[in-house]
């Protein structure tokens, strides 16, 4: 069994013929020989929905040239002018030449105010990032970005044997607002699951067979009850999961963190919040 | 022994760029690593007939990193048994396919062909010897540090250690193991009743245990750095072009491994 998850779908997609899709721009070059794969993934994804530029709206920030193709930061950020009352539903993120494109699909808590999402990613190809804004009247908005990596899904895990840290530890971080960029109302904290996440595309390094895909597929932050974001997540996310986000506190008193891995592994975690500073 | 250049992989340099060790005792012979590519292994293989004629018993391998083992098929009709660390044969072969993929810009296509990943068959687990007639060799598998399966040798006759990559001398150290790891095995490597070591990087044979100093500094500044990023919330990419700044015009090469060696170091703390 190699299930790596929601990639699959899209990865098959990838032999059809790129359509004329309903993409109303076309913002990036690509300067490739090969055949764009973002079209066809696009459809694959979003189905025939209009997908319009994002350029204004939402930045993905990554390096142009990754230090470490098992660990690439990348951070989406995304903004509406005060004058758009739409709201942000969710924001999908693509590697597009990854084995599994599908890199995470996160759904935005209603009132969490979260607007800026930070984790860590695998890329196997030079390709491009494409970030996808879903918002309340159902509108999508994408932006890309060009990053320079390779071999990201096969690298070997960084653990040789036994962790000493036990998989599906939740650990949540919470961090001082630093007072040149503080936004009152605003806090960053960050989730993080250790866990292999293993591709599927890794070998064993003692039985020499490949390791079998064994990911996170879900997490899910709230506050007390409130959801502040619940991602759905593949192969293409770097072990040890982690996700630094921007959200707005409600005065709940403790994160609640659920995640599910594609074994059916289930864990969570209460962590309390510190009370806001002054 | 062999000086290699202290320089990335290029058709140029062939993968020159580690150094290599000879051992001659009574009856036989020891080759420790063999370099970053075939015809590097063939030069290393004719350097050692011209010095003797006694059979190559053992080509040791210090761990699995292309130039250091890319050479190996030059060996393998001399009948030596190849020598690493218990997990070397596993890492070998996670690693080889990326690794000969990986490596084919630097190296040349048509070099890049002749390499042969030869896994050891004879596994150190923790320290075994090796006997070369009148010269014994005493070889010490270590915990995650540079790499996943360090090996180093120590020739007890003249206290010669062969330290591999758990020492670097003016090439930048690079850490594709553990860097706690790496400082928590310091004093007992420097404790091995060594006089001299040969680093797996760096033109100079220096003395022990005076080689590890400046390591020993570069890493526990890596460190220091690091743990200092975390505690201010520095995320992972602002973090790893600051990680380091004070040793940048002490190192060679320290803008192509330390960026790399930030962000090892800065994933593996940040869970502490």
């Amino acid at each position: 069994m190699n299930d790596s998850g929601i990639g699959r779908r899209a990865t098959i997609a990838l032999l059809a013929s790129a359509a004329s899709g309903p993409l109303a721009w076309a913002s990036y070059a690509w300067a490739d020989e090969t055949p764009d794969p973002w079209p066809s993934l696009a459809e694959q994804i979003f189905g025939d929905r209009t997908i319009g530029d994002g350029a204004a709206v939402l930045t993905i920030d990554a390096p142009y040239r990754a230090e470490d193709a098992a660990v690439v930061p990348v951070t989406l950020r995304w903004t509406l002018p005060d004058e758009d009352r739409r709201k942000v539903r969710a924001v999908t993120l693509v590697i597009d030449a990854n084995p599994s494109p599908l890199a995470a699909r996160f759904a935005i808590g209603e009132g969490s105010g979260v607007d800026r999402i930070a984790t860590r990613v695998r890329v196997d190809d030079y390709t491009n990032f494409h970030a996808v804004v879903e918002l309340s009247d159902g509108a999508l908005l994408a932006s890309a970005r060009y990053v320079k990596a390779a071999g990201g899904c096969s690298a070997p895990a960084l653990k040789v044997s036994g962790d000493t840290i036990a998989p599906g530890t939740i650990r949540m971080r919470e961090f001082a607002a630093d007072a040149a960029t503080a936004r009152p109302g605003w806090r960053e904290a960050q989730v993080m699951i250790r866990h292999p996440n293993y591709s599927g595309m890794q070998m064993d390094q003692v039985t020499r067979l490949y390791v079998p895909a064994h990911f996170i597929k879900s997490l899910r932050v709230q506050q007390d009850d409130a959801l502040v974001f619940a991602v759905e997540a593949g192969i293409s996310i770097a072990e040890n999961p982690l996700f630094r986000f921007m959200y707005r506190p409600n005065g709940a008193k403790e994160f609640r963190v659920e995640a599910e891995d594609s074994d059916g592994g289930s864990f969570r975690a209460a962590v309390p919040i510190s009370p806001s500073a002054g | 022994m062999h000086f290699g250049e202290i320089a990335m992989t290029t058709p140029a340099n062939a993968g020159d760029i580690a150094n290599l060790g000879v051992v001659v005792g009574r009856d036989a012979v020891a080759v420790i690593d063999t370099g970053g590519s075939v015809a590097v292994g063939e030069a290393l293989l004719r350097a050692v007939r011209r010095i003797t004629a006694k059979p190559i018993r053992y080509v040791i391998n210090t761990h699995e990193h292309p130039d250091h083992v890319f050479g190996n098929a030059a060996f393998i009709d001399t009948g030596a048994i190849f020598v690493g660390h218990r997990d070397l044969p596993g890492a070998l072969a996670a690693r080889g396919d990326h690794y000969l993929r990986s490596y084919r810009d630097a190296l040349g296509a048509t070099a890049i062909t002749r390499v042969r990943i030869v896994p050891p068959t004879l596994l150190v687990d923790n320290e075994t010897r090796l006997d070369l007639g009148d010269r014994p060799l005493r070889l010490i598998a270590w915990t995650q540090a540079h790499s996943s399966c360090d090996l180093t040798v120590l020739d007890e006759r003249t206290g010669t250690l062969f330290a591999g990559d758990l020492l670097f001398v003016r090439h930048v150290p690079v850490i594709d193991g553990s860097l706690k790891g790496w400082l928590s095995l310091l004093p007992r490597l420097a404790a091995l009743p060594a006089s001299r070591a040969v680093p797996g990087h760096g033109l100079r044979v220096a003395p022990w245990p005076g080689a590890l100093a400046d390591e020993t500094r570069y890493l526990r500044a890596i460190e220091a750095d690091t743990r200092s990023a975390l505690a201010a919330a520095v995320p992972l990419e602002a973090a790893v072009a600051r990680i380091g700044g004070a040793e940048r015009t002490l190192w060679d090469l320290f803008d192509e491994y330390t960026p790399r060696n930030a962000t090892t170091a800065y994933s593996e703390l940040e869970w502490d």
